[in-house]
């Protein structure tokens, strides 16, 4: 607020601030411009100039795992992570380990889901669980289901618990907030495979991996969002507890945390749907389930299945999300004095009647406690039948397509981005940092390249920003209209956004492979893939900022003769921008996560080096391209962030 | 149904087998599985003899590179697919690393190579021979690479030197590489839809061989040190100007601590040998039939009951 206001009281400022942005492109233009006449070091980073960052990573963490003592550490942690998996492994689906009861029949699994969505949110939610686990259990998944549950159910809870701590230490202690908030912000833009080294490394691979790189990666969130509630927590709360005598701890936990608990139930909600974005790709280090499977059934090109499966995924996502959700708005019951016993626990007991019911009558129908795969009700077959219509039927157009786009549109571009000489582009982002944030922000922006630049992979973050250009770009210009078309109707952007919520969680591998069949394994199948999965927080956050329009305003608009475009100009877009802009952001983050799980269709950017340092389990490579894809999010963010800072109306 | 199957079949082998006197540890073998079929079948089947010996037995799937460090750490106890052309060189660097070592080779060769299906032998009839492969390079022009034919290798990371052998043989090819061994077969289905001619990356043992008839294109062939010293091959300035071996090994791999843990099962281990139809009759079994792994095993062992009571002995 303030740097607007200093923005437009002084002119002089203002002049010299765009007479630095001018300086900045014009020196970008002329280097582009001039770049046969350009000394060698200014076209790419000089051989000096590369650090071999990744050898000093591995150094180190060579020295933390032989010197430290630090494998002793962490395969004992894994130990205590493993323990607990066998006993959710054994109840859930019958793995030989203590305590040898399961597996638990797949119609007590369901009636216990159905009665706590009931608990939580009455019939509505009570159909929906019952349904998704009777899905699971007719489409013959419930092996491969309760084997991803199994982690999960470990996985989510300890992360919620360290996240809770973590962020209680942080609302302590005012230097370690500060401290961790540049780590969360890096962690969250990290690509999903820059973490799995070092896991492989010290944990190994199989369930227990599978269950560390989830919390690892779930964990953040709940980071935030616990620091978050507690500080909003108002004083007039803390003091009333310290009047009734509270001490410390009582404060803690009996005044603070229920205070900020719809803030927590966030953090548990993020965390689980952080756990169920995870399932496939953990499976790459032995995560058993549905994600193992998927990734075996597109490998046989068995798309129909591998849809299933990607449902049951979605499924299970927006169940648990609904149920934390409701958890979250509830609000504690205050149960009057002397209710009887069998009142105040009376849904507990329909459970209690309802298991005993379920679990007696699968000892006489084995089919309520086990649908086999053969068993189950799959139309796998029938939807790569279809599939395979579509695509020989569109075949002409995705033809043309592909040729016109890879030779008009996409080597054109592609090659004018390897083209600029690195120093246009420091000077050219320091222009842009200039004009949003003045210079602390341009310092960050050449901070941020600088480093791609001495990590000595320029080119391959190159091509790696050519897609996430190509691909946001795309996605905008069919994100755009979809939402307006959205906003129509209450009903119609109800839809939309449900529909945005499942291709969120639907596994974006199972997009990669008809991809591949429509377009081949080249640039186009790449973007095509990755504006999928860009276009869907563009569409979110584009109609949730044109319907965050004040109604008023437009009314006043449209009294005052304003054509329904001229509204759309001139008051509905400016309004809803901002919100907007940070729709933006996240297509910018969605990209680039798609992108590097893009390299199973095949490209030459960060991401193909990034399969090749998993496969070798080397950790500082790893590291160090997944900073770089770290460092473009990171940037895209300040900007975006700056400049809505600076757009949005005083209040 | 199919757990009742599974249970008599493992007591009837347990019957047969109740001779042998178990002297092997308690706890479970970790046998890795990965992301092909016949690996996760032979995987299986393998797991269930030892099963049947009364050793315990749990999979764990993990990445095919990575799976060699694992089993150097005793993290998994074995590995029953270690090809030469796509895993030699992690495999020997774990062996220098120590840990880990190879319990003899199947009887099944690996050949990884330049390959089509039949269907592209109407666009280029001259084929399997490489240089008629290369004088209708042109009819697998696409998009991105212009004039010249493109060659779709294998991911980067299998290391399989196409690139040099283009250069080498001179030939008007492009090399583009798929991220997976799903791109590749997806590239194939799609050309088959559509009648295109393809030349890809392909190996064998295979499913892609029940699924879709094809040849190797056959190039200068093979000999040791063609991979180091010009003057072999028909090039004498460049490395690289031939074929893969088309008799590459297949290998079984176990950690060293696995013989003293469980040796019964490690003798099994050494006894183990299959061939190459009976590889693809596995990969056949799950991705024509669309058998789970698990059952496609035990399918496996009940019909070639001859095949392996012997090793058990």
């Amino acid at each position: 607020m303030n740097a607007l206001l200093a923005y437009v009281a002084q002119p002089a400022a203002r002049n010299q601030r765009l007479s630095i942005v001018v300086i900045l492109v014009a020196a970008a233009i002329t280097m582009a411009l001039g770049r046969g006449m350009l000394p060698d070091s200014l076209i790419r980073p000089p051989e000096w100039m590369i650090l071999p960052l990744a050898d000093w990573i591995n150094a180190f963490f060579d020295f933390l795992r032989d010197d430290m003592g630090m494998l002793a550490v962490t395969r004992s942690i894994a130990g205590g992570v493993e323990t607990l998996l066998d006993v959710t492994a054994n109840l859930l689906y019958g793995k030989n380990r203590w305590p040898w009861l399961g597996p638990i029949p797949w119609s007590v699994v369901a009636i216990t889901a159905a009665v706590i969505g009931y608990g939580l949110g009455g019939t509505k939610l009570a159909v929906l669980a019952g349904a998704t686990f009777l899905w699971v259990a007719l489409m013959g998944q419930w092996q491969w289901a309760m084997e991803t549950l199994s982690v999960i159910v470990v996985a989510a809870p300890v992360s919620v618990l360290l996240g809770l701590l973590v962020g209680i230490s942080a609302w302590r202690s005012r230097r370690l907030a500060a401290v961790l908030n540049p780590i969360l912000n890096i962690a969250q833009s990290l690509p999903h495979f820059a973490y799995m080294i070092p896991v492989v490394v010290f944990i190994g691979v199989g369930p227990k991996a599978g269950a560390i790189v989830t919390i690892i990666f779930s964990v953040p969130p709940m980071i935030r969002m616990t620091l978050l509630g507690l500080q909003k927590v108002p004083d007039e709360v803390i003091e009333s507890g310290k009047m009734c005598g509270a001490t410390g701890w009582q404060l803690l936990l009996r005044t603070r945390l229920p205070t900020a608990r719809t803030d927590i139930l966030i953090g548990v909600n993020q965390v689980i749907m952080q756990c169920l974005a995870m399932v496939v790709l953990a499976s790459f280090i032995g995560m058993p389930g549905l994600g193992q499977k998927l990734l075996q059934l597109l490998q046989a090109l068995r798309i129909g299945q591998s849809i299933e499966i990607g449902l049951t995924i979605v499924l299970l996502a927006i169940t648990l999300d609904r149920f934390t959700r409701a958890w979250a708005l509830r609000q504690p019951v205050h149960v009057p004095r002397g209710m009887p016993w069998h009142e105040r626990y009376r849904l507990s007991l329909v459970w209690l009647v309802l298991v005993i019911l379920a679990g007696g009558l699968s000892q006489v129908f084995p089919l309520l406690a086990e649908i086999g795969r053969g068993q189950g009700f799959s139309v796998g077959a029938a939807i790569d039948v279809v599939m395979d219509r579509v695509i020989v039927a569109i075949y002409p157009v995705t033809d043309w397509l592909r040729w016109f786009l890879i030779v008009w549109v996409f080597i054109p571009i592609r090659d004018a981005f390897l083209w600029m000489p690195f120093a246009a582009v420091l000077s050219l982002l320091a222009a842009v940092g200039y004009a949003v944030g003045g210079r602390r922000s341009a310092v960050i922006c050449v901070a941020f390249f600088g480093y791609i630049a001495i990590s000595g992979w320029w080119d391959r973050t190159m091509i790696t920003v050519y897609t996430v250009v190509v691909s946001v770009v795309i996605a905008a210009l069919l994100a755009f209209p979809t939402a307006i078309w959205a906003t129509g109707s209450d009903a119609r952007s109800r839809r939309v956004l449900l529909i945005c919520d499942s291709m969120q969680t639907f596994p974006s591998f199972i997009y990669l492979i008809p991809m591949i069949m429509l377009f081949g394994v080249n640039d186009v199948a790449v973007v095509g893939a990755v504006v999928l999965f860009a276009a869907i927080p563009l569409v979110r956050y584009t109609i949730e900022g044109l319907r965050g329009v004040p109604l008023g305003l437009v009314e006043a608009a449209g009294m005052s003769g304003a054509t329904r475009r001229q509204i759309r100009r001139h008051v509905l877009w400016p309004i809803a921008l901002p919100t907007i802009m940070v729709g933006v952001n996240q297509a910018v983050m969605f990209s680039l996560f798609m992108v590097i799980i893009a390299a199973f269709i095949g490209t030459q950017d960060l991401g193909q080096e990034m399969q090749r340092a998993l496969s070798s389990a080397d950790v500082g490579k790893g590291l160090v391209l997944g900073l770089a894809v770290a460092t473009i999010g990171l940037m895209v963010d300040h900007l975006i962030m700056k400049w809505a800072s600076t757009v949005r109306p005083p209040s | 149904m199919t757990r009742m199957n599974m249970l008599m079949a493992s007591a009837a082998v347990t019957a047969m087998t109740a001779t042998i006197a178990s002297a092997d540890s308690s706890d479970p073998i970790v046998i890795p599985t990965h992301n092909w079929s016949s690996q996760i079948v032979m995987s299986h089947i393998v797991g269930q003899i030892f099963g049947s010996v009364g050793t315990n037995v749990e999979y764990v799937s993990t990445d095919s590179q990575a799976v060699y460090e694992s089993i150097r750490l005793g993290d998994v106890a074995l590995g029953v697919e270690v090809w030469e052309g796509a895993y030699g060189a992690s495999f020997d660097a774990a062996v220098e690393k120590g840990g880990i070592h190879s319990v003899g080779e199947h009887d099944a060769v690996t050949r990884e190579d330049w390959w089509y299906p039949m269907w592209t032998k109407d666009a280029c009839p001259g084929l399997p021979d490489w240089e008629a492969l290369n004088d209708c390079a042109a009819v697998f022009a696409t998009p991105e690479t212009g004039e010249k034919g493109r060659f779709l290798g294998g991911p980067v990371d299998w290391l399989k030197h196409d690139q040099e052998r283009v250069d080498a043989l001179d030939m008007d090819f492009v090399v583009i590489n798929a991220g997976s061994a799903a791109a590749l077969w997806a590239s194939l289905a799609a050309a088959e839809r559509t009648g295109e001619p393809i030349v890809l990356f392909n190996w064998t043992p295979n499913f892609a061989e029940a699924v879709w008839p094809g040849e190797f294109v056959e190039f200068p062939a093979w000999e040791t040190g063609c991979d180091t010293d010009p003057a072999l091959g028909p090039n004498p300035d460049a490395v690289y100007d031939c074929g893969n071996p088309a008799d590459g090994y297949l290998k079984k791999a176990a950690w060293d601590g696995m013989e003293d843990k469980w040796p019964t099962a490690y003798a099994v281990l050494t006894e183990v040998n299959f061939t190459n139809p009976q590889i693809a009759e596995m990969a056949r079994l799950v991705d024509i039939e669309g058998m789970e792994p698990e059952d496609a095993a035990t399918h496996w062992l009940e019909q070639n009951a001859d095949i392996w009571t012997g090793w058990t002995d």
